[in-house]
């Protein structure tokens, strides 16, 4: 790869990349260029060895055991959550739910309110930028329950249009779900704005964290939100773990959408008392080593820092955007100064799927398609988008290297 | 000509290119802009063969105990495969049909196209092809 001389502030300090063993590989021939974070981001080595480091050393079952292992694994388990509690400055820890992933947080959300908070017939506000994980779910209750899904429409620039949400509330309002970052635009939701609104109505609010937890350092405690879901894998982690925090209000009045072993002070066939806390929310075996894996992600963020993380990946967007705006057939989406580590973009009169078949033959990993945001494409009229997502480890010259190929792609479809 | 003479002529083309993998897609991408284009009328969403991404047409008809295939697609490299798809399997007897294996693909270097998890819809209108030759020979 022809490497320039310019690097960014990061780059400069360290070679992120020799952390990662996996991006050390070629793919038909050619150095592997992973800019496909938005799906999943690769696992730093060390996060790789906590997990193993765990079957290792303290695998036992936790909060039941008595000896010395499964004090152990309890133990590193409580403290993982006290890690990322702490990373997401939520002082309660307790607050914060292990569960599989975003997808998981906010089903248990939907079938918790569905429980006894909403009514048949009530309405619940989305945005245009959902991801179906954010869609399904409610979607389901909407269809059992007469409920109505009212959507916050996009302008013309593909940033949401704030203006028309006080439009959508009614009285049978329930509840505000959206992202806070769209994975497919990369632009970020204005959750001031939301919240002000949400204020004034008196409606809870569910922010989806699963794109913006990759690329920015959050405060969740200030952010004074309901519900706050994220999933590990897409922040260094491992797959199949992620949160679900409740505000206090929620910790004590969320209904359990499932239950078990685990969770409880005593049962009879009767009835239960349940343990306060986390682990109310957290029946049978956790994903435990997926739990530690995650804590060992945030180690890696904290030391690097995502203030610098955001830094170096903001210089690639930037430079990303500017060679695909030199380049005439291209139509980028959502394009603007102030967005996360991800660009979808077009090339005029070609299919998403063939631009990126050809790239994947330079090793250049991208993602297409409709990146599960299908009510998004049909709002842009569009069947799909090449989607490029940046993570820390990724370079300027990987992007040189980018535009250079796709340039030759564009010259190969004709 | 025979199925199988039909995929050692396509084997043939493609060894030309060797291990130029642009050549070979370069050429991929002619097969697909020069496939006959199927009558717009047919392009209906019975015909459709939904893949994750890249959608595929296809349509079958009889011709003096042979089935005829015309095929299309709207991503050039997909439509590339479902040219050669069609060149093979077209006009040959269903018998013949349900017979092929398709093994010319892996020869040319090009099997990557027909895993499943390429979602292009090429493995169901290969099925799909099977499946007329099929229900062809459950009417005769
Ligand atoms: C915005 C958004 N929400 C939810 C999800 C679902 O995350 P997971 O598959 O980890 O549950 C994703 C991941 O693709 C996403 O980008």
């Amino acid at each position: 790869m022809k490497v320039r001389s310019r690097l960014t502030e990061a780059e400069k300090i360290i070679d992120i990349g020799l952390q990662f063993p996996i991006l050390k590989q070629n793919i038909n021939g050619n150095p592997l260029v992973y800019f496909d974070n938005g799906a999943t981001t690769q696992k730093p080595l060390r996060v790789i060895e906590a997990i193993s480091d765990y079957y290792k050393t303290s695998n036992s079952n936790i909060h039941r055991g008595v000896h010395t292992l499964s004090r152990r694994a309890t133990e590193e388990f409580e403290q993982a959550r006290k890690t990322i509690a702490n990373y997401f400055q939520i002082k309660n820890d307790q607050q914060l739910i292990f569960t599989a992933g975003t997808t998981d947080s906010i089903n248990m959300v939907a079938e918790g309110l569905a429980k006894n908070y909403l009514q048949e017939g009530d309405e619940i506000i989305l945005s245009t930028y959902e991801h179906h994980s954010n869609i399904l779910p409610w979607q389901i209750w909407a269809q059992e329950n007469k409920g109505k899904l009212k959507v916050i429409p996009l302008l013309k620039d593909q940033t949401l249009d704030y203006g028309a949400i006080e439009g959508l509330i009614s009285s049978k309002t329930k509840l505000i779900a959206i992202t806070q970052v769209s994975n497919t635009l990369g632009l970020i939701t204005d959750l001031a704005k939301i919240k002000a609104l949400a204020k004034k109505h008196h409606l809870p609010i569910l922010v989806d964290a699963a794109q913006s937890a990759p690329h920015m350092a959050i405060d969740v405690d200030k952010l004074e939100v309901d519900f706050f879901v994220c999933s590990a894998h897409k922040m260094y982690g491992p797959t199949g773990v992620g949160i679900l925090y409740l505000s206090p209000k929620w910790l004590n009045e969320l209904p359990l959408a499932r239950t078990g072993g685990g969770t409880i002070k005593t049962v009879t066939f009767e009835k239960t008392d349940y343990v306060e806390g986390a682990l109310r929310f957290e029946p049978g075996t956790p994903n435990i080593a997926g739990a530690l894996g995650f804590a060992e992600a945030i180690c890696f963020i904290k030391e690097f820092g995502m203030e610098e993380i955001a830094k170096h990946e903001h210089e690639l967007v930037q430079y990303a955007q500017k060679l695909l705006k030199e380049i005439p057939e291209v139509i980028m989406y959502g394009e603007n100064d102030n967005k996360a580590a991800v660009i979808s973009f077009n090339v005029r009169g070609q299919h998403p799927f063939d631009v990126g078949t050809l790239l994947d033959k330079y090793g250049i990993a991208v993602r297409t398609g409709h990146h599960c945001t299908q009510p998004l494409m049909q709002c842009l009229n569009i069947q799909g988008t090449v989607r490029i997502s940046f993570a820390v480890y990724n370079t300027l010259a990987e992007i040189d290297f980018f535009s250079e190929k796709l340039k030759k792609v564009i010259r190969m479809l004709g | 000509m025979s199925i199988e003479e039909v995929e050692n002529e396509i084997i043939e083309e493609f060894e030309f290119f060797g291990e130029d993998w642009e050549a070979k897609y370069e050429h991929l991408i002619d097969l697909g802009k020069n496939l006959p284009l199927i009558d717009a009328a047919l392009k209906t969403e019975e015909r459709i063969i939904q893949g994750c991404q890249s959608r595929v047409w296809l349509n079958a008809e009889q011709k003096e105990g042979r089935i005829v295939f015309t095929a299309d697609s709207d991503a050039i490299i997909t439509k590339g495969m479902v040219a050669l798809m069609v060149r093979v399997l077209s006009n040959q007897t269903p018998e013949d049909i349900i017979k092929a294996n398709m093994s010319f693909v892996d020869k040319i270097g090009l099997k990557e196209h027909l895993s499943p998890t390429r979602a292009n819809g090429l493995v169901s209108m290969i099925n799909q092809m099977k499946k007329e030759a099929l229900a062809k020979l459950a009417k005769s």
